[in-house]
C-alpha cells in the first residue's frame, strides 16, 4: 500500500491547474488542515473533560452522549456571533493579527511525518524549519494586542513576545541535542533513524544517559511557547481578563482558538518525533510475538504519531489544571538563569556523548 | 556635544557639524499610563476600581474609588425598626451572613441589658463559625484563582456546598439567613442538626490538609506569595487592620479572646498567628496561611459548641425576644470577631422611638482596603492581584 | 448609671484615662460619661482636638493606638453635627475610650486626625460625603461612597434627595 501512495502522490504532484499546483494542495494542505482541526475539536473537548474530572466534577455532559458534540456547538455558535470591531481599534492590525497567528502556528505541520508515507514537505532541513517557523506567531500576537487599541491586551502581548521570544532559546538548544543524535535535520528521517525491532529502546529519549535533559529542558519551553500554563501570563484571565484576545468576538475568536490547541498539538508531534520515535511502535518484538513488526506500518504509524502527540497534550492540561501561573519576572528568571544554561549543558554532554562514545 | 535643555518630554543631545545643530540622539519619552483596573475585572472581588499609575509594569500608585455598591445601609436602618435592620446586616458582608447578624444583634442587646439563653448562645456561636470556614473557603479558593491556580477553587466549593446546605436547613436560606435575631433565633435548630455538622466536621478535618497540600505546598503558589505585600504590626495597627489581617502581621489580636463575647470564654481553641518559619511575617503567604488555620480551629469551636450545648427540651428560641424592641437613651459601639476582621455596629438610640437614631456599621473590609494605595506602591500588577485576594474583601461591606 | 450596681472594670479604665487626659487638658475636655455601653466624654475646645488626640496616642499610660471606629451623626435638636471616635489601646494596655465632637451644621469644620491614625483618613472622608463636616489638614478629603458629583449630604436628617443625576430621575 505504501507504494501505491507514492504513486498517487507522485500524479498528484505534477498536477497544476492554470500554472498553480492545485495537486499538492490537494495532497498535503487539506489533510493537515483537518488534522489541525480535528486537534481544536477534541482538544477542547478533551480540556473541558480532563479539567472536569481533576476538579471532582464531570463537565460537559447534555450535547450528544457525555458531551462529545460540545465542540462542534461551540464552534457554529461562534460562527454566527456577531463579529465586533472596536471603533478605535486599529482595522488592518486587528483583522490580519488571528489570521497571521494561526498561519504561524500551522506551517510548522508542514514538516510533520505522521507516517511513513506521509509527510507534508520532505525537507532535509525540516527540524530547523520547525523551529523557526513558529516565530511568525509573535507577528500576529503584537498585532492583536496593538490592534485592540486596549491597555490590557497591549500588557498581554508584551508580555506573550517577551516570552515566546526568550524560550526559543532553550527549545532550539534542546531540539539540536536531538538533531545530533540523529545526525540530521530531516524529520522523515530522525523517525527512521529511530526504528528497530526493539521498540521504545530504540527511542532518542532512551539513546544516552542526558538525553532526559534535553527532553525536559524542550518541554518546559514548549509549555512557554504556547502560552499554556503555568506560563499563560499573556492570558491571565484573572489579570488582564484575556489578554491579548480581549477584543475578539466570533470567528476570529475561534481562529485564534484554533492557533492555540493547533501549536498545542504540533509542539507536542515536535517533541514525540525527535526524542520518542514519531511514527514508529514502541512495542517491541517479543521473541515469537513480534509486536513491532505487527504494529508498524502506514496506516499504523499515523496512529502512533497522533497517540503520541495526544498524550502529550493531556499531560500539558494536568498541567494547566494543577499549577498555578508564574509572575512576569519569574518566568523570565526561569528561561535565562536555569532552562538556557542547562540547555547549553545538555548540548555540549551531547555533542560528548555523540563524539567519543557509539 | 552639547545638551540641550528638555525638548518635549524627553532630553535632546546634539553636537555642532559646521555650523549646523545635528541631532545625535533623543531619550524616548516614557510617560506613566493609567490603567483602570475595574470596576469590571475578574480579580477585584467585586465592583471595585483600582486607578493604577502604570511605568511599564511597576505600579507607582494604585488608588481604590469606591461607592460602586453603595447601597444607602445606614439611612435604611434610621427609617425601619429594629428588628427589621436584622435581614440588612446579612447584606453587608453576604459570605458571612451569620457573623454579621450576630455582631447587630449583640449590640442591640448591650443596648436593651437582654440576658440571652445559654442554648441560643451556643447555637449562634455554632453557625458563625460554620460560616467562617465558608467564607475562609471562598478566600482561599479566590485567592487560588487570582494566582492562576483554578482547581483549589472547586475543591473549596465542594465543601462550602455542604456548609451551606446545613445552613440552609436551620434557617432556610443557602446565603442571607435573617436567622440570628435580636434577643433569640428566627426558630430552633432541626433534629438531628448536631449529628450532620458532626459528619461534615469528620469529613472535612482531612480536606484542610488536602488543600495546604495543593496550594500550600506549591512551589510556584510559594513563589507568587511570599515576601509580597509585607505589612510591618505598628503599621497596621495604626491602620486599624483587624482580624486576619493583623494576625497575619504577627499580632495574636483576636476579638473572640481578647474582648469575649457570647460564650467564648469558655470554648478552648488557638488564635491563629503566623512563626515566621513558613512565611515572612505580614506578607501575603502569612494572611493566607492564618485562614488556612482558622477553619481547623472552627472545627474545633464547633465540636465543643455540639459537645456542651443544652437540650432543647422545652426551648423557644423566641422566648427571651422583647415583645417591643425600643432600647432606653443612650449610644453603643459594640464589635465582633467577623471573618474578615472587625465588625463593629455603633448604635444611637433616643429612648423613644422603635428606630435607631443612627447606626453605623464599622466595616473590616474598608478599613482593610484603605491601605492599599500604600501597599502597591513599587509593586507589579501580578503582585497587586496577589496582595487584593490577600485583603480578602467584599464590596457588599466596603460599600455599604 | 443605676445605683448599687458596680461599675465593671471596663468602665473604670476609661475613666481611668479619662482621668490622665483631664489633667492635662482641664476646661478643653468636658466630664465623662461613665455609661456600661460607650463610656465617652466630649472635646468642648475642637482647635485642640489634634493635640489631645497626640496625647492620648502617645502618652505612656494612655497609649491609644488604635482608632476603631470614626462616626459621624447628626444633631438635628442642638442644630449640630458631630463624629464620634472610639479609641483603643490595642494589644498594650487594654483600655476603650469614646470622643465626642460637635461642630455647626452649615459649613462646620474640625481638625483632621489623619496624620495621627490612617484609619481616620478614609473615616473622614465618609463623614465629609455623608454629613458635610469639613477637615481641616486632610491630605484629600473628596466623596467617598457617593459620585464625585452628587449633590447634598445624605445623611443629614433635613437631606432631601437630588431629582435627577445625569438625566435619569433619582426619587423613585
Amino acid at each position: 500500500m505504501g507504494n501505491s501512495l507514492n504513486a498517487w502522490s507522485e500524479a498528484l504532484v505534477g498536477f497544476h491547474l492554470l500554472g498553480l499546483p492545485l495537486g499538492l494542495i490537494i495532497l498535503a494542505a487539506i489533510p493537515l488542515v483537518f488534522i489541525a482541526l480535528y486537534s481544536l475539536t477534541y482538544g477542547v473537548y478533551g480540556e473541558r473533560k480532563i479539567s472536569a474530572f481533576m476538579q471532582d466534577r464531570l463537565g460537559p455532559m447534555e450535547v450528544g452522549k457525555w458531551g462529545i458534540l460540545q465542540t462542534i456547538a461551540d464552534i457554529l455558535k461562534l460562527i454566527q456571533k456577531e463579529d465586533i470591531l472596536p471603533t478605535s481599534a486599529d482595522r488592518f492590525l486587528f483583522v490580519i493579527g488571528p489570521g497571521i497567528l494561526f498561519v504561524g502556528s500551522f506551517m510548522a505541520y508542514a514538516v510533520l511525518p505522521f507516517s511513513p508515507a506521509f509527510i507534508g514537505a520532505s525537507l532535509n532541513v525540516g527540524l530547523y524549519y520547525a523551529i523557526g517557523i513558529v516565530a511568525i506567531e509573535v507577528v500576529g500576537i503584537l498585532a492583536a494586542g496593538w490592534g485592540s487599541n486596549n491597555k490590557w491586551s497591549l500588557y498581554g502581548a508584551v508580555r506573550s513576545v517577551a516570552q515566546i521570544v526568550s524560550y526559543e532559546i532553550p527549545a532550539a538548544l534542546a531540539l539540536l541535542c536531538g538533531a545530533m543524535m540523529a545526525g540530521t535535520l530531516d524529520m522523515q528521517q530522525i523517525n527512521v533513524l529511530q526504528s528497530g525491532s526493539y521498540g521504545f529502546a530504540h527511542f532518542y529519549l532512551f539513546h544516552s544517559p542526558i538525553a532526559w535533559l534535553p527532553f525536559l529542558i524542550y518541554f518546559i519551553a514548549s509549555l512557554a511557547e504556547v502560552n499554556r500554563a503555568p506560563f499563560d501570563i499573556p492570558e491571565a484571565e484573572s489579570e488582564l481578563v484575556a489578554g491579548y484576545f480581549t477584543e475578539y468576538s466570533g470567528m476570529k475568536f475561534a481562529v485564534i482558538f484554533l492557533a492555540e490547541y493547533g501549536s498545542m498539538f504540533m509542539v507536542s508531534a515536535i517533541i514525540s518525533v525527535v526524542f520518542l520515535g514519531g511514527w514508529n511502535s514502541p512495542l517491541p518484538n517479543l521473541g515469537s510475538l513480534a509486536l513491532n513488526t505487527w504494529t508498524n506500518g502506514p496506516v499504523w504509524g499515523a496512529f502512533w504519531m497522533i497517540m503520541k502527540g495526544f498524550f502529550f497534550i493531556f499531560v500539558q492540561m494536568w498541567l494547566r489544571w494543577t499549577l498555578p501561573r508564574l509572575r512576569v519576572d519569574q518566568l523570565m528568571y526561569l528561561c535565562w538563569k536555569v532552562l538556557t544554561p542547562f540547555a547549553f549543558v545538555s548540548f555540549v554532554l551531547t555533542a560528548i556523548w555523540e563524539i567519543y562514545l557509539p | 556635544m552639547q545638551e540641550l535643555d528638555t525638548v518635549g518630554q524627553g532630553s535632546v543631545r546634539v553636537t555642532r557639524k559646521s555650523d549646523k545643530l545635528v541631532i545625535l540622539e533623543k531619550d524616548l519619552a516614557t510617560e506613566q499610563m493609567v490603567l483602570a483596573m475595574g470596576p469590571q475585572h475578574p480579580s477585584t472581588h467585586g465592583v471595585l476600581k483600582l486607578e493604577c499609575l502604570t511605568d511599564g509594569e511597576v505600579i507607582t500608585e494604585a488608588i481604590p474609588c469606591l461607592g460602586y455598591l453603595h447601597r444607602c445601609f445606614e439611612k435604611c436602618c434610621e427609617n425601619v425598626d429594629y428588628p427589621a435592620i436584622v435581614p440588612y446586616t446579612d447584606r453587608l458582608d453576604y459570605l458571612s451572613g451569620m457573623n454579621s447578624e450576630f455582631a447587630y444583634a449583640m449590640a442591640v442587646e448591650k443596648l436593651l441589658d437582654l440576658e440571652i439563653p445559654r442554648r441560643v448562645e451556643f447555637i449562634r456561636v455554632l453557625v458563625a463559625e460554620l460560616n467562617r470556614i465558608a467564607s475562609h473557603l471562598v478566600a482561599i479558593g479566590t485567592y487560588g484563582i487570582d494566582l492562576g491556580a483554578f482547581t483549589p477553587f472547586l475543591f473549596c466549593f465542594r465543601d462550602r456546598e455542604i456548609i451551606l446546605g446545613l445552613l440552609e436547613w436551620a434557617s432556610g436560606a443557602r446565603m442571607l439567613y435573617n436567622y440570628i435575631w435580636i434577643g433569640g433565633l428566627a426558630n430552633d435548630v432541626p433534629t438531628d442538626f448536631s449529628k450532620r455538622v458532626r459528619e461534615f466536621v469528620n469529613y472535612f478535618r482531612p480536606k484542610t490538609v488536602e488543600l495546604q497540600n495543593l496550594l500550600t505546598g506549591n512551589e510556584i503558589f510559594l513563589k507568587r506569595t511570599y515576601g509580597i505585600g509585607i505589612m510591618p504590626a505598628e503599621v497596621a495597627i495604626n491602620y486599624g487592620w483587624s482580624g486576619p489581617m493583623l494576625r497575619g502581621s504577627g499580632v495574636k489580636w483576636d476579638l473572640r479572646r481578647n474582648d469575649p463575647y457570647s460564650i467564648y470564654p469558655e470554648l478552648d481553641f488557638n488564635v491563629a498567628v503566623p512563626d515566621g518559619k513558613n512565611s515572612v511575617i505580614g506578607d501575603c503567604l502569612s494572611r493566607h496561611l492564618v485562614r488556612a488555620l482558622e477553619m481547623e480551629e472552627s472545627l474545633k469551636i464547633i465540636e465543643q459548641c455540639l459537645d456542651k450545648m443544652p437540650s432543647s427540651e422545652g426551648f423557644n428560641s423566641r422566648s427571651a425576644i422583647p415583645k417591643r424592641i425600643r432600647p432606653k437613651a443612650g449610644e453603643v459601639y459594640s464589635r465582633a470577631e467577623n471573618p474578615r476582621g472587625e465588625l463593629g455596629f455603633y448604635i444611637e438610640s433616643d429612648g423613644k422611638s422603635t428606630k435607631p437614631v443612627r447606626c453605623k456599621a464599622r466595616s473590616s473590609c474598608f478599613v482593610n482596603l484603605s491601605a492599599m494605595k500604600d501597599l502597591s506602591k513599587g509593586q507589579l500588577i501580578p503582585d497587586l492581584v496577589a496582595i487584593i485576594g490577600s485583603i480578602d474583601i467584599v464590596l457588599g461591606e466596603v460599600d455599604r | 448609671m443605676e445605683e448599687g450596681k458596680a461599675v465593671s472594670q471596663s468602665v473604670q479604665e476609661s475613666a481611668a484615662a479619662y482621668r490622665v487626659i483631664q489633667e492635662q487638658f482641664g476646661a478643653a475636655v468636658s466630664a465623662f460619661d461613665a455609661n456600661e455601653t460607650m463610656p465617652f466624654f466630649e472635646v468642648v475646645a475642637t482647635g485642640r482636638w489634634v493635640e489631645i488626640a497626640l496625647f492620648m496616642r502617645d502618652h505612656a499610660k494612655l497609649k491609644f493606638n488604635s482608632m476603631a471606629c470614626l462616626t459621624g451623626a447628626d444633631y438635628p435638636a442642638e442644630n449640630k453635627v458631630g463624629i464620634i471616635c472610639n479609641f483603643e489601646s490595642l494589644a498594650l494596655l487594654g483600655h476603650k475610650v469614646a470622643v465626642k465632637l460637635k461642630c455647626d451644621r452649615t459649613g462646620g469644620s474640625l481638625p483632621s486626625l489623619s496624620c495621627l491614625w490612617h484609619t481616620a483618613n478614609w473615616h473622614e472622608r465618609e463623614v465629609f460625603d455623608l454629613f458635610g463636616i469639613t477637615f481641616t489638614g486632610h491630605p484629600d478629603l473628596r466623596r467617598i461612597l457617593c459620585p464625585d458629583d452628587w449633590e447634598g449630604h445624605p445623611l443629614l436628617k433635613d437631606y432631601k434627595v437630588q431629582q435627577s443625576y445625569h438625566g435619569i430621575k433619582v426619587p423613585y
